[in-house]
């Protein structure tokens, strides 16, 4: 990696004069930040303020047309968006086993997860049957039982049932605990800003 | 990347095996086009040994246009695709492991079909089987690379089930004639020149070569 | 500037083509065999180089636009596919025109005339997969990739052509068969029309460029308009 931001200054994760563009329109202008390993950044801004653009960008989904971006690779790097990301027809188990073999997963985590999820007993149904709350806590472990060194999660306290918000706070506090970074945007507030260690805001592109 | 590509593979056949949707779909259509055929063009006329290897073709080109489909507009719901792209699978890796998804399944039509045909159609395949399931792999691999790709092309339009056969088609009409002639060379007994062939593995070697190489652009964002 | 510019292209390229016009019609004499149909050959074989120079820059700008991810590259990509279709459609009429008359049929399944239908087809087909793409990113990406495999499946469906047999004339160029099947009057004629028929593709591809670029600039004042409010 020549990425300047990667030598030296112990940074794993930021941007550097970044612009992405949807068609001629900028969604992002010019956005350099740094983040310090460890921390757990949130996210600010209204809607279309660019946001979920550059949260995929950290993931590594999509590339900026100028500037560098500063990330770790896929392998070490969880992403949760506005989808859960799991296959209806086939079962709990099948899906956590499916997502951790393709990012390299210890073997024994996805039944571990289920069983944290007290989901074990239906490990074997298919998501389909699934109420929603079953779903967002299995969605959880999909994205993130390989333990990344980064989460990134696009507004994940939208729309989830008080279980679950509960489990992904555990889950976010546990992963800052083993020392990985986060990064979420999130409209609720209250939820985000008990974890958060600083925030960025963005505003039609650009940082403020 | 073959293992991953395999895991790929692996989960839409798991996949499809447990919904059946385009598997259903893709043999339904097929019985019921080789129905509607017998009486467009009388399967007991003299010439049908003519005729009756590219209707075979016509027939397992609609299926394969229902089968790719599907492929990567499976990965739609709950954002799967998405999910995939952020997972540290090459793109190239999660292109082939769908097409030879897609490939086994047509494989899979094509063949519980046949024997409809055979029958239907009064038509033998032993006079050259091997010939024939040569025929059968190099095109069903044309039109699933093929249709694999143009299926990820297409996957977030609206109208993508009625965009891909008219993109994918023209485009499968040298593979297509191959097939029909070599197939009929098995039918009647008059083996078809040996040119088919090498169009077939030309097209299957340049098309797999050129999808494989673009897959990453057509992935990312 | 520009404008004028355009404006002058165009008339250069009417009044050339009135020229052109005017000697196949009224100064060549018939040819000895086919009589006066033989003149529909002046439209035939340069509509059918000036399509295929277009398939061929439509793959180039295409390959350029993925390489660079420079908006011009796709907005000339369009551009001259429309630009090229409308001379495939001249080729395969006039031919068309041609065959009724020599031999009788107005269509053959040869796999020349084959060939060029598909080819047609297949670069309508990208004009369609561009409309239905709503985000210009991805209809750059998505139609530039659709471009490659077009060309691709042209250039293939062309080349299996040369194994098969085929009812149509063959090559009558000079640089093709070394001279002596095509009398030099009619073989200047031909490079005339042809340069002509380029310069109106010239044109169209400068028009279409331009309506292009315009296009996307509206599509981002729009978006920009929405990020507003």
């Amino acid at each position: 990696m020549s990425n300047p931001l990667m030598q030296g200054s112990g940074v794993m994760l930021g941007a550097q004069g970044v612009w992405r563009y949807f068609g001629d329109f900028p969604a992002l202008r010019d956005i350099t930040f740094e983040i310090e390993p460890g921390a757990c950044v949130a996210l600010l801004g209204h809607n279309g303020a660019g946001k979920t653009t550059l949260l995929k960008l950290l993931a590594r989904l999509a590339a900026p047309q100028k500037g560098t971006i500063a990330a770790p690779p896929l392998t070490e790097t969880g992403y949760l968006g506005h989808g859960l990301g799991l296959y209806e027809d086939l079962s709990a188990i099948e899906n956590l086993r499916f997502w951790g073999e393709l990012h390299g997963a210890a073997e024994e985590a996805s039944g571990q997860w289920l069983k944290r999820v007290e989901l074990d007993h239906v490990a074997t149904a298919p998501v389909r049957q699934f109420s929603r709350g079953m779903r967002q806590r299995v969605a959880l472990g999909r994205a993130f039982q390989h333990f990344p060194k980064l989460l990134v999660l696009d507004e994940p306290f939208t729309g989830l049932d008080e279980r679950s918000v509960k489990l992904l706070q555990e889950v976010l506090r546990e992963a800052l605990e083993r020392g990985s970074t986060i990064v979420l945007s999130s409209h609720q507030i209250p939820e985000v800003m008990a974890l958060a260690t600083r925030t960025l805001k963005l505003d039609r592109g650009r940082l403020v | 990347m073959i293992a991953a590509a395999w895991q790929i593979a692996r989960k839409d056949l798991r996949q499809e095996l447990r919904s059946k949707e385009s598997l259903n779909a893709a043999l339904s259509l097929t019985v019921v086009l080789l129905i509607l055929f017998s009486f467009a063009f009388d399967p007991a006329a003299e010439d049908s040994k003519q005729w009756s290897g590219g209707l075979l073709w016509l027939v397992y080109s609609f299926a394969g246009a229902l089968i790719v489909n599907r492929s990567f507009a499976r990965e739609l719901m709950n954002d799967c695709l998405e999910a995939l792209r952020a997972s540290p699978v090459p793109s190239s890796a999660l292109f082939l492991g769908k097409a030879v998804a897609c490939f086994l399944i047509l494989m899979g039509v094509e063949l519980t079909a046949l024997p409809a045909f055979c029958i239907f159609y009064d038509v033998s395949l032993l006079g050259a089987p091997w010939t024939f399931i040569a025929t059968l792999a190099l095109t069903t691999w044309a039109v699933t690379v093929l249709g694999t790709m143009f299926s990820a092309l297409t996957v977030n339009l609206h109208m993508r089930e009625l965009m891909l056969p008219v993109l994918v088609y023209p485009m499968l009409i040298p593979p297509l004639v191959a097939a029909i002639e070599l197939t009929r060379g098995v039918i009647t007994g008059e083996p078809a020149s040996e040119i088919w062939f090498r169009l077939l593995i030309g097209f299957d070697i340049i098309f797999t070569a050129l999808a494989v190489a673009l897959a990453e652009v057509v992935l990312t964002d | 500037m520009r404008e004028k510019l355009l404006y002058g292209l165009g008339l250069a390229a009417i009044l050339y083509l009135v020229r052109n016009l005017y000697v196949i019609f009224l100064v060549l004499p018939d040819e000895l065999a086919q009589g006066a149909i033989y003149r529909v050959f002046y439209f035939h074989l340069p509509g059918y180089f000036t399509a295929a120079l277009c398939y061929l820059l439509a793959g180039i700008f295409s390959a350029m636009y993925l390489i660079t991810r420079k908006w011009k590259w796709d907005s000339l990509a369009a551009a001259i596919t429309e630009v090229g279709l409308p001379f495939a459609a001249m080729n395969l009429i006039t031919g068309m025109i041609w065959g009724r008359i020599i031999w009788g049929i107005w269509w053959t399944w040869d796999p020349r005339l084959t060939s060029a239908l598909i080819s047609a087809l297949i670069y309508a087909g990208y004009l369609m997969l561009r409309q239905a793409i709503p985000d210009p990113t991805e209809r750059a990406k998505n139609s530039a990739v659709m471009a490659i495999f077009a060309f691709a499946s042209v250039i293939f469906t062309y080349k299996s052509n040369e194994w098969f047999r085929t009812q149509h004339p063959g090559p009558v160029l000079s640089i093709r068969t070394g001279g002596g099947t095509i009398d030099p009057q009619m073989e200047w004629m031909l490079a005339h029309n042809l340069f002509a028929l380029l310069l109106l593709a010239g044109l169209l591809l400068a028009i279409r460029w331009r309506q292009e670029e315009r296009q996307r600039e509206i599509e981002s004042l729009r978006r920009e308009a929405l990020s507003f409010s």
